[in-house]
């Protein structure tokens, strides 16, 4: 018998097959051990989230000890770290609402229409190359994106509205609006890739261009996946902070005219950081309560596109 | 059929055409303005800054002097921070894509690891900053240290090496993981030597993408309070003496790349934006090169794995 026990197995047979079975048991245990290992690995995950929530809401609690909730809601100044203090939360969200308007208007349009281009028009060759290097847009740093909003966009916007101030939101929030289009435009192209090929086939039979079945079926076909598209776009505009911090100024400012500067949520909390705070201030807090807010709208925009492309997958 | 109709038809198709082709030449244009940013943003960053990219700023510390200032203490600060981040993304990233993949039971418990993933994917990254503000900052005492941002980064990141990993598994056919168990391998023996060589390519182009994104993250190193005018080195992890390792660097402070741009650009002096646009160029080119090499890889693997 070729086995590496055989000269063990001539000599004492009976303590070999013990030996097997401890080499096994051994085997087992450290199955189980490396399997508890990897488990704790994908449950830090879960824990992650728990201390994000833990943090956030223990830190922003002693606020809300001071400041009513419906002060907070209500108020329309937001002024914490001045004497007299307001903490009116509205006006961060408006800034954040308009830079994410100006944002979508740019991202929408462009990625669902490069979306169609690519899905239905594109020859395979030219969409292989063609993504890749559109993904790259999103993966540029974001302050680099700042400085070209800041010191370039900006200018050539005052080209033709000589009144606009160096910090805008419009600026900031069209670039946020380039720099969002791969996120749209991937996912909206795999959704309508995902629409079976009998459907267009159908609808060619009947006569229809490219076009009019890009448009009155698969896009239909695909409604919940561009849904999704779109909403993973507002989840990135909303949470985007770098671009905004650099390019619209970060004075709480409560206007939604986009040809003003404003603070976001996200870059009010880089404005305070940036300055020496003590840690038990009362504006130390502030920020951790604005960040809350955030995570709370990501949160429902997260859960709406998941409920969404989960519904857009099980059509087919 | 009377001539009439035909001749509206005729025009109908005619039309539908014309329309067909307009929207042709608008999707190569939005495609074109896309790109065009992109090319333009990168012409212009290197037009700009050409004048400051040379060895002296590679070598010279921040100056109240926008001529002698350079990045050297903010990229060394970017390579140990991203060392950080890789030592604690990759096992940690790894290690759950290889169990959610391949040990996972179907119950609520592995549903909920993975909504939990793909939530905390989509968590902007300041919101990171916040929870190492409060955590390690300030919690676990570790300060604003090359430490506390490392770990921040990786925390950001992980999610991405996660998705990667199990999208790289998932890419091995059944066939194999049978095969091995046929032949008597447990199932740790059969994703150590079976699955991971296959899948390594995958999960490596996943870790590429991820630190990419690390190293040009800004937001949270901000809000960990991280000072961005650091004229001196940390300490050399490597000594004259016995042990000859030091870990003395992991609680240094320090600065990064995106800092270092950041602080430059909201300067008013032109001088600086120069620096600004230099300190851009070499930030774009890290993080475009590891993408590239990102899409290579990717290529490569679907090029030479046939199963």
């Amino acid at each position: 018998m070729p086995n590496p026990m055989t000269a063990a197995a001539a000599a004492t047979p009976r303590p070999a097959a013990g030996h097997r079975l401890v080499r096994r048991r051994g085997r087992q245990l450290r199955e189980r051990f490396i399997e508890g290992l990897l488990f704790l690995a994908a449950a830090s995950s879960v824990a992650i989230t728990f201390a994000i929530i833990a943090i956030l809401v223990g830190e922003s609690l002693p606020l809300f000890k001071e400041v009513s909730l419906v002060d907070f809601l209500t108020d329309r100044q937001w002024t914490p770290l001045f004497d007299d203090a307001h903490f009116g939360i509205m006006t961060l969200i408006a800034g954040t609402a308009t830079t994410t308007a100006v944002a979508l208007l740019v991202a929408i349009p462009l990625g669902t229409v490069i979306a169609i281009y690519l899905s239905e028009f594109a020859s395979h060759r030219l969409r292989e190359t063609v993504k890749p290097i559109l993904e790259l847009l999103g993966a540029v740093p974001t302050v680099v994106f700042g400085y070209f909003a800041l010191l370039i966009v900006t200018p050539l916007l005052q080209r033709f509205y000589p009144d606009l101030p160096g910090f805008n939101m419009l600026s900031a929030g069209l670039v946020m609006g380039v720099m969002i289009i791969p996120y749209v435009s991937s996912v909206s192209e795999d959704a309508m890739r995902a629409v079976p090929m009998h459907l267009r086939e159908g609808s060619y039979a009947m006569g229809a261009t490219r076009l009019q079945t890009a448009v009155h079926v698969v896009m239909p076909a695909a409604l919940s996946g561009l849904a999704a598209a779109y909403i993973l776009g507002i989840s990135r505009a909303v949470g985007e902070t770098m671009i905004v911090a650099v390019a619209a100024g970060m004075q709480p400012n409560f206007t939604v005219n986009p040809l003003e500067p404003a603070a976001t949520i996200s870059s009010f909390i880089v404005q305070v950081c940036l300055g020496d705070l003590p840690h038990d201030s009362l504006g130390y807090k502030t920020i951790f309560a604005a960040g809350l807010t955030l995570m709370l709208f990501t949160l429902v925009f997260n859960i709406l596109g998941y409920w969404l492309r989960k519904r857009f997958r099980e059509i087919y | 059929m009377t001539p009439a109709p035909t001749a509206d038809l005729r025009k109908l198709i005619a039309r539908h055409r014309l329309v067909e082709q307009v929207f042709t030449i608008v999707g190569l244009l939005a495609l074109l303005v896309g790109l065009m940013v992109l090319l333009g943003l990168f012409l212009q960053l290197a037009v700009t800054g050409a004048p400051r990219l040379t060895a002296e700023f590679f070598t010279s510390f921040p100056s109240r002097i926008a001529e002698k200032a350079g990045i050297l203490s903010a990229w060394v600060g970017s390579l140990l921070v991203m060392l950080v981040t890789a030592c604690t993304a990759i096992p940690l990233g790894v290690a759950a894509g290889v169990y959610l993949e391949e040990y996972a039971p179907k119950n609520w418990l592995t549903a909920m690891i993975e909504i939990n993933v793909m939530n905390l994917a989509g968590v902007p990254s300041i919101i990171y900053g916040l929870l190492a503000l409060g955590l390690f900052v300030y919690q676990f005492g570790f300060g604003q240290s090359i430490l506390s941002a490392g770990l921040t980064l990786a925390l950001l990141i992980l999610p991405i090496v996660i998705v990667a990993t199990r999208e790289a598994l998932r890419a091995v056919p059944g066939s194999i993981r049978e095969a091995a168990y046929a032949l008597g391998a447990t199932r740790w023996q059969m994703v150590s030597q079976h699955i991971a060589p296959y899948s390594a390519g995958g999960i490596l182009t996943g870790v590429i993408i991820g630190l990419s994104r690390a190293i040009g993250e800004t937001a949270p190193i901000i809000t960990i309070g991280a000072l961005t005018f650091i004229a001196f080195l940390p300490t050399p992890p490597v000594t004259g003496e016995f042990p000859f390792l030091s870990f003395q660097w992991l609680q240094d402070p320090f600065t990064v790349m995106p800092i270092q741009m950041f602080n430059w650009t909201s300067r008013p002096e032109e001088a600086f934006q120069l620096n600004a646009a230099a300190a851009g160029v070499v930030l774009l080119v890290m993080t475009l090169a590891m993408n590239a090499l990102a899409i290579w890889l990717r290529y490569r693997i679907r090029r030479t794995i046939k199963w």
